[in-house]
């Protein structure tokens, strides 16, 4: 079901950053230099950040004279679905950043209830995947260090996404209009160090169904649209940071089986909300985070004929990352 | 009538006032030593936070300590200037944090123009600083008032992105 191309190229990251890891525990090599939580955690899509939203801090914690980079598994569990994310993210120099990231998002719940309801299976699957390769360019600014100016530090990003079930997501049911899709995003971040506070705004454009899940574009909509992300972090120690996030989502999506089958009555209810969230981040050392959170993220997929009222999904939100 | 003729008055006071009080207040900003390299706190909370100039004077001799023991900035600190350069931060800290001192010393730049310190150098030196205020309890939004001020220093500190070079080895 995955392409084991893409699971070969993660644990061959996953072994090079373990035996760097271990390199650097007895050489001399300058690795790791940037301060404690200042390269954010690896948000839902790879890049680093918060939980929803990239920051224009360069993941991991390589200064402007070394590289850094990490792995990251995330956990998300709602009412009624489940998203397991798993990848890895490449810092350059501080100025550019590379990830990638795999995600499961289980629907199983949604897809026995269908069944149940219907008399046939009418989802076919388990899980829906996408790949995301992200891209990440610092532009100007020094989010820790110019703690005398309000200037932020700036990065342009996009972030690649190819959805593996192009097959549902773009049949009747769904009605996506593309099975992959380019987010493009400028992200500022500004740590206010006399306040103890870090400030996050994103503006995104994207055509992207749940964050890619179900696909890019659909019948209400299928242009690019401007998404505002913002995030805020207060420091509650070196190693301890708690914050709030809002991303702000595209509502694209009608099914066209509603008008095909149900005479035009909202049988499948794809509305998409804003998310929010509220985490905790916790870095023991350089080389590890943990990431809790509470996601708000609305309506993904009713269908209230068949009982599946999962209109107010709510969510645990788990993170870990190793790295350096 | 005659309270708009005494409002025009009032003005008037405010404005004579603030002309004849401006310059004094701009000279009372500029009193900082002129090599201090940021402008000092306003209140004293921070400096009370850090033990005053006592606190300052034990958190020096551990930072001083730690930065001779992390090989990132050994080269730089393991040297016969070590209580020269403790007592100079003792006094810039405390100028910085208002505390009544005046720091004597040369400015940022030329102090670090006999080295090359690279972003390396420059967090490591900060990474000893949080240790050595955390073992004696500076809170922490105290220590990130005082980073604040310290920080955009690097502009000046940092003279390289490649390799950091020690003090001893650059003819100056």
């Amino acid at each position: 079901m995955h392409p084991p191309k893409k699971r070969i190229l993660i644990s061959a990251f996953l072994t090079s950053i373990l035996s760097l890891m271990a390199h650097s525990a007895n050489a001399e090599l300058p690795m790791s230099n940037k301060l404690l939580l200042t390269g954010g955690v690896s948000q839902v899509e790879g890049a680093a950040g918060g939980g929803l939203t990239p920051w224009a801090l360069i993941g991991g914690y390589g200064t402007n004279n070394e590289v850094g980079g990490n792995i990251h598994y995330t956990y998300v569990k709602s009412n009624d679905f489940k998203l397991d994310s798993y990848g890895f993210t490449l810092g350059l120099f501080d100025r550019v950043e590379f990830s990638v990231a795999q995600q499961e998002f289980d629907i199983g719940q949604l897809r026995n209830k269908v069944t149940a309801g219907l008399g046939a299976d009418a989802i076919g699957r388990d899980t829906l995947d996408q790949i995301i390769v992200g891209l990440k360019v610092r532009v100007f600014g020094e989010a820790v260090l110019d703690a005398d100016t309000w200037m932020p530090q700036v990065a342009v990003g996009l972030q690649y996404k190819e959805n593996q079930d192009n097959e549902f997501i773009k049949s009747a049911v769904i009605g996506a209009k593309s099975d992959h899709g380019t987010d493009v995003y400028i992200a500022a971040t500004k740590l206010l160090l006399d306040k103890n506070l870090l400030l996050n705004g994103t503006l995104r454009f994207t055509k992207a169904n749940q964050f890619g899940l179900l696909g890019f574009g659909g019948d209400k909509n299928d242009s690019y649209d401007p998404m505002l992300e913002v995030s805020a972090a207060y420091l509650l120690s070196k190693k301890l940071a708690i914050g709030a996030e809002y991303r702000m989502k595209p509502n694209n999506l009608r099914s066209p089986a509603n008008a095909a089958l149900f005479g035009g009555a909202e049988v499948i209810n794809l509305q998409e909300d804003d998310a929010f969230d509220i985490f905790v981040a916790y870095a023991p050392t350089k080389n590890i985070a943990l990431t809790a959170a509470y996601v708000y993220l609305g309506n993904i997929a009713t269908v209230d004929a068949v009982g599946a009222d999962y209109g107010k999904q709510e969510a645990v939100y788990l993170s870990a990352q190793i790295g350096f | 009538m005659y309270s708009k003729i005494n409002i025009s008055f009032t003005t008037f006071l405010a404005l004579v006032t603030l002309t004849l009080v401006s310059p004094a207040m701009a000279e009372m900003e500029a009193t900082h030593s002129p090599n201090l390299g940021n402008t000092p706190m306003e209140g004293t909370e921070t400096f009370e936070a850090f033990g005053g100039k006592e606190g300052l004077v034990k958190i020096m001799d551990d930072f001083m300590i730690g930065l001779v023991q992390d090989p990132r900035t050994k080269p730089f600190f393991d040297n016969n200037k070590q209580a020269f350069i403790k007592a100079m931060l003792v006094e810039q800290m405390c100028e910085l944090m208002n505390g009544g001192c005046k720091y004597p010393g040369r400015d940022m730049k030329s102090s670090h123009a006999n080295m090359k310190v690279n972003r390396e150098a420059f967090n490591a030196l900060v990474e000893q600083f949080q240790f050595a205020m955390d073992k004696h309890n500076v809170p922490f939004s105290a220590q990130n008032k005082l980073l604040a001020k310290l920080a955009p220093m690097y502009r000046v500190i940092e003279t390289t992105k490649g390799a950091a070079v020690p003090p001893n080895n650059l003819s100056n």
